[in-house]
């Protein structure tokens, strides 16, 4: 199974002619992702990827040409909350947006949008989703992965990586790791993952991985803690030294006003039954000790 | 992005909010000028505040009330080139002294975990709302706007009668707490705050007294992503307040924050840098700044993080940290040994390049004999003991 990308994703890529999207998307079609259609804007009839990607003007013909299912953002921010308004309201159910920089207020509007479609949102100013073996949509270096049955949530991108790299290193395979952006607004949470993870019957255990900022860990571990009682689980806090009032470079990661400490967080996520890394590279042996084989 | 009061009180005003008038001095002779102007016509005091970006300026002193001009000449003086938490008073606020019966807060602001704007009303104006939160939560009365329909006006009217503004005061609290959440979407804002939002009285025209509900206060917080499709609100961006080395980090593209240890750190990407930060301290070493190089850095970037980090006089050692995504290993070594070869002074460095062409940039980095790190904790140690030489030798 895995979650949210896997065997059946069939993956539109929005702005597959330009530089960033093009290489990303060639890494993700290199990985076995399953790349059918592009779009850009006044492109239509081109083909991508040496001619093996069909270039659409919008997204409904792509997906009457290819019945896409999956979205992937590489587009600027200005254009962003437009691509994911077109691709939910034409039927799109699972959008990556993996650009940043977007106004928090739009993406405000857009999420209440992509709600009433009943789509899900992952991001935006997030690095994507991998399931090792499967699939990979976004910007995530396929060769940290090992297929396996850890599920991986992070605010963070190249801290999970780290994260993932340690797992992989330490024979420890993962069953879908996901990123879902440190924007102060998000489609996706961490409760949100872990509902998905609690229902894949492929993931058998939980890394969690946070920094300071808001509230979302400590909500997360409320619900894990009633609904994933016996999974084994783990967590890593970035921030634990960062001074208050500072915005840590991701708009979200900012202590105030005593909230959002990682001294919280961890309590919480302890609380809630999991073991609490450290380091990243504590995260494989912690994972052992709580029962991953 | 933080905006003065003054900049913040134009905003408001743009978007039909009642504001008294104010006028912005830059000297003591402006001040007196302008304080002479409101006391002529017919203000039995001024007030003079201090323009700063950082909260607490009353407690400070950097708020006084003048009665004539000598006053006024007095309170600009002490002011103006006063130091609040250790930003310099470069220009102060004078406006009318409001004749205040009685304050409130009212606040909007981006709330993530509902993912909506919250509207928060307060009898208790006046005073640090968060002193308020925390002393009793159910003094803040709170109303989520619609994302796509905004602030209706019985949301506005329920707070109005959740603090106790009825009667011939509603009317007024009902546009002024819809034209909290207009001006936040017009200007792209995280938080638009008025403490104390108050009922004053005031002389109309024909000398009768009347009272009505003005903003005295306003504090205003831009989202910076949203900037670039604002750009009259970049031209408020107090550049007086701001560190020299942030100027450098924003040209540059760099999220820069200054800290007070020794070890230099230079990641990509915000989760790793404050995790890079915190096994520095586990090291038993102090972080001398959060610094994300963000993705796809080039070697030019790399370049300017370095001259970011070697301008601080306490860095006794430098930690890379990089793990390649996006960014290319070899491009950030290629920076690392540009930057080495023209900086002025010589501080141990110790790089960790992992990921996308990080045998490139091993390859590089032991060519132009930098001091490598296989792991984050490694690296981490050595950094610490590297700084520890230098400071132990100092």
């Amino acid at each position: 199974m895995s979650i949210l990308v896997g065997r059946e994703t069939r993956l539109v890529v929005h702005g597959i002619t330009g530089r960033e999207g093009e290489f990303h998307a060639q890494q993700m079609q290199d990985y076995g992702t399953n790349i059918v259609a592009g779009v850009t804007p006044g492109k239509g009839g081109q083909r991508a990827l040496h001619g093996t990607v069909p270039v659409f003007d919008t997204v409904a013909q792509a997906i009457h040409a290819t019945g896409a299912n999956t979205s992937v953002l590489y587009v600027p921010a200005a254009a962003a909350p437009d691509s994911i308004l077109e691709a939910v309201t034409e039927g799109v159910k699972t959008v990556f947006c993996i650009t940043e920089g977007i106004p928090a207020l739009d993406m405000l509007r857009v999420v209440e949008v992509v709600r009433e479609y009943g789509a899900r949102l992952v991001g935006p100013n997030c690095p994507g989703a991998t399931s090792p073996g499967r699939a990979k949509v976004g910007i995530i270096p396929g060769s940290i992965h090992r297929e396996g049955s850890v599920g991986v949530v992070s605010r963070s991108g190249t801290l999970t990586y780290e994260a993932v790299q340690a797992m992989t290193d330490a024979g420890i395979g993962q069953s879908t790791c996901i990123g879902i952006g440190g924007d102060p607004i998000i489609g996706t949470n961490h409760t949100d993952v872990l509902k998905l993870f609690a229902e894949d019957p492929e993931t058998d255990a939980i890394v969690l991985i946070g920094e300071i900022g808001g509230s979302a860990e400590e909500d997360a571990a409320a619900w894990a803690a009633e609904h994933m009682a016996d999974v084994p689980k783990v967590a890593f806090i970035a921030g634990r030294t960062a001074p208050e009032g500072k915005r840590m470079g991701h708009a979200g990661a900012i202590i105030s006003g005593g909230s959002g400490t990682a001294a919280a967080k961890v309590t919480a996520l302890e609380n809630a039954g999991f073991l609490v890394a450290e380091t990243p590279t504590e995260i494989p042996a912690l994972l052992r000790r709580a029962g991953v084989s | 992005m933080k905006i003065q009061e003054a900049d913040a009180k134009q905003l408001l005003r743009a978007e039909g909010l009642p504001v008294p008038p104010w006028s912005v001095a830059r000297s003591v002779k402006e001040a007196v000028t302008a304080a002479e102007g409101y006391l002529a016509d017919g203000s039995g005091a001024v007030v003079i505040k201090a323009q700063v970006l950082v909260g607490g300026r009353g407690k400070a002193g950097g708020v006084k009330l003048a009665r004539s001009r000598d006053e006024a000449e007095t309170a600009a003086n002490a002011i103006l080139g006063m130091s609040i938490k250790g930003i310099t008073v470069r220009k102060v606020l004078v406006g009318p002294a409001a004749d205040i019966v009685k304050e409130f807060y009212l606040g909007a602001i981006l709330d993530r975990a509902s993912r909506r704007i919250v509207v928060m009303a307060s009898a208790e104006g006046g005073v640090e709302i968060e002193e308020v939160a925390k002393r009793d939560p159910s003094a803040i009365h709170r109303e989520a706007a619609h994302p796509l329909l905004g602030l209706a006006d019985w949301q506005a009217r329920k707070l109005a009668f959740g603090i106790g503004l009825a009667g011939p005061h509603l009317k007024s609290f009902v546009l002024i707490a819809k034209g909290l959440v207009s001006t936040m979407l017009h200007n792209d804002a995280d938080l638009v705050e008025i403490n104390p939002l108050a009922i004053v009285r005031e002389r109309d025209a024909d000398g009768n007294t009347v009272e009505r509900v003005v903003a005295l206060d306003a504090k205003i917080v831009l989202d910076d992503s949203g900037l670039p499709r604002h750009p009259g609100l970049e031209a408020l961006r107090d550049l007086d307040e701001e560190d020299p080395a942030d100027i450098e980090a924003r040209i540059h593209d760099l999220s820069f924050i200054r800290l007070d240890g020794t070890i230099g750190c230079m990641v990509n990407g915000a989760g790793l840098a404050m995790t890079t930060m915190d096994l520095v301290k586990r090291a038993g070493g102090e972080p001398a700044n959060f610094l994300d190089i963000g993705g796809g850095a080039r070697a030019d970037k790399v370049a300017a993080a370095m001259r970011l980090i070697l301008a601080d006089a306490k860095v006794q050692a430098i930690l890379v940290n990089i793990f390649g995504g996006i960014t290319r290993g070899d491009e950030v070594a290629r920076g690392l040994i540009e930057a080495r070869a023209i900086q002025d002074r010589e501080v141990p460095m110790v790089v960790r390049i992992v990921g996308t062409n990080a045998e490139e940039a091993g390859a590089l980095l032991r060519d132009a004999r930098f001091e490598t790190a296989a792991t984050l904790d490694e690296a981490a140690e050595k950094a610490v003991a590297a700084a520890r030489a230098v400071g132990g030798a100092a």
